[in-house]
């Protein structure tokens, strides 16, 4: 099942030189870029691991293509994404989010239903890949 | 179905005017600002006329159907101080930009402490992050025969060296290297160095100025300041100039502009004297001589303040 998480991933998978355009827009706008990857992608999992610092005063895509690059080798059986930031007053957040590497194998969640008092059902999601301890999931894999 | 070769194409021109081509990045126009910005310089200006020249006959070769690769644009400027190192680099970005060779038209200028660490595993991501700084523009290392240091062998900058030189070579089209420095220093550390000297296309020697080019580069200054000297004013600066010149640590165009600074103060002083002149608009922005012959190179001092 695909992950669909921020933005464009309805869409194929972007490409390096799309990538690229895409940070050369947020980059124009001021916001700065950071690189996060994880092994545990529940949508409710909002911290996701730093690749390094976030990039602050880039100017040019080329900076963050290399750092994508350089995660996705160290960590080819994550998710990675891309986060474009924006410092201005008023803002002081997210501006962009968007997923630019998957693992090869993407199981998906289960969808986990509990009997309540009466009829009461309550969902919640798991992600298969969870059975696994963090590091061996989606795979073999290096720790992240 | 297959074209005889002989069948020339009929939307590939046969001939091209290299004069429209240059036309359309306004070569003309940007030759004219160097020369009326930067005095002398004849060997740089020379280079930059090829490199533009060679984007040019690589446009028109790409019209023809000829392949063209990008030329490795690093640099290493050598000189005394004060010729315009650092001046026309940051300039080269601008002129590279123009050209096209560049995306954006930002230096990024770093010295040995940007770029080499304080302890082991320091080093690597600070060089990584000063590159990436630059991608796109002009990386700029000041005095970079720095980053090299034969004495201490547990140096960081050896390391630093290594990540600068897979950077040149791997990302060619995101970014130009420019080194500077002074003319011995850099040949040591190119000596030691051969994987960089390699590296370096352009090896562009800045000549020292002559007294006629220093007074030149005195009434630029001057005039970007809004002063500018009456006629002894002008007598008595060529004068400064050409006993400053004899003496040591004559730093070119960096001299010429300490001393205007200098002067500026004695002109103040001398407007302000007693505190109850009342001055117009001429005074405030003449250099007289009495302002320059007061400096110590005119009698006796050492060093010319």
């Amino acid at each position: 099942m695909r992950l669909t998480q921020g933005q464009f991933s309805f869409l194929p998978d972007l490409t390096d030189p799309e990538i690229a355009a895409q940070c050369a827009y947020a980059l124009d706008q001021g916001w700065s870029m950071a690189v996060e990857f994880t092994d545990d992608p529940h949508p409710r999992n909002v911290y996701w691991e730093m690749w390094g610092a976030p990039m602050f005063d880039l100017k040019d895509p080329a900076g963050v293509v290399i750092e994508v690059n350089a995660c996705r080798e160290a960590q080819p059986r994550c998710y990675v994404r891309l986060l474009a930031f924006d410092a201005s007053k008023g803002f002081e957040t997210l501006r962009m989010s968007f997923i630019v590497h998957r693992p090869p194998d993407e199981p998906g969640f289960e969808l986990i239903r509990a009997d309540g008092p009466g009829r009461n059902i309550g969902y919640t999601l798991r992600p298969y890949a969870a059975d696994a301890p963090p590091g061996r999931r989606y795979g073999p894999g290096r720790t992240p | 179905m297959t074209t005889p070769s002989n069948v020339i194409d009929a939307t590939v021109p046969d001939r091209i005017d290299l004069a429209a081509l240059a036309n359309q990045v306004e070569l003309g126009e940007m030759f004219e600002e160097l020369d009326a910005e930067l005095v002398g310089l004849a060997p740089v200006k020379r280079r930059i006329q090829e490199i533009s020249a060679l984007l040019v006959v690589d446009r028109a070769r790409a019209q023809v159907g000829l392949t063209s690769t990008p030329p490795s644009l690093h640099m290493c400027f050598t000189g005394n101080s004060g010729v315009g190192k650092t001046t026309v680099a940051r300039r080269m970005a601008r002129i590279l930009h123009r050209l096209g060779y560049i995306r954006r038209d930002h230096v990024v200028s770093v010295t040995r402490d940007d770029l080499v660490g304080q302890f082991i595993g320091h080093t690597a991501p600070k060089t990584k992050e000063a590159l990436k700084r630059a991608m796109g523009g002009v990386l700029f290392i000041d005095e970079a025969y720095y980053l090299y240091r034969p004495e201490n062998e547990r140096d960081y900058g050896q390391e630093s060296i290594e990540i600068l030189l897979q950077v040149m070579e791997d990302n060619r089209d995101d970014l130009v290297v420019i080194l500077a420095g002074y003319s011995e220093q850099m040949k040591a550390f190119f000596s030691s160095n051969p994987g960089m000297a390699s590296r370096v296309a352009h090896n562009i020697d800045f000549p020292d100025y002559s007294t006629e080019e220093l007074f030149r580069i005195a009434k630029l200054i001057a005039e970007q300041m809004n002063y500018r000297f009456d006629a002894e004013g002008a007598v008595a600066m060529l004068d400064y100039i050409k006993r400053r010149q004899a003496r040591p640590n004559f730093a070119n165009a960096r001299s010429i502009r300490n001393a205007l600074d200098r002067a500026r103060l004695r002109q103040a002083r001398r407007l302000c004297d007693g505190w109850s002149a009342v001055v117009d608009r001429e005074a405030l922005e003449t250099i007289r001589a009495e302002d320059i012959r007061a400096s110590r190179v005119f009698t006796d001092g050492d060093d010319g303040r």
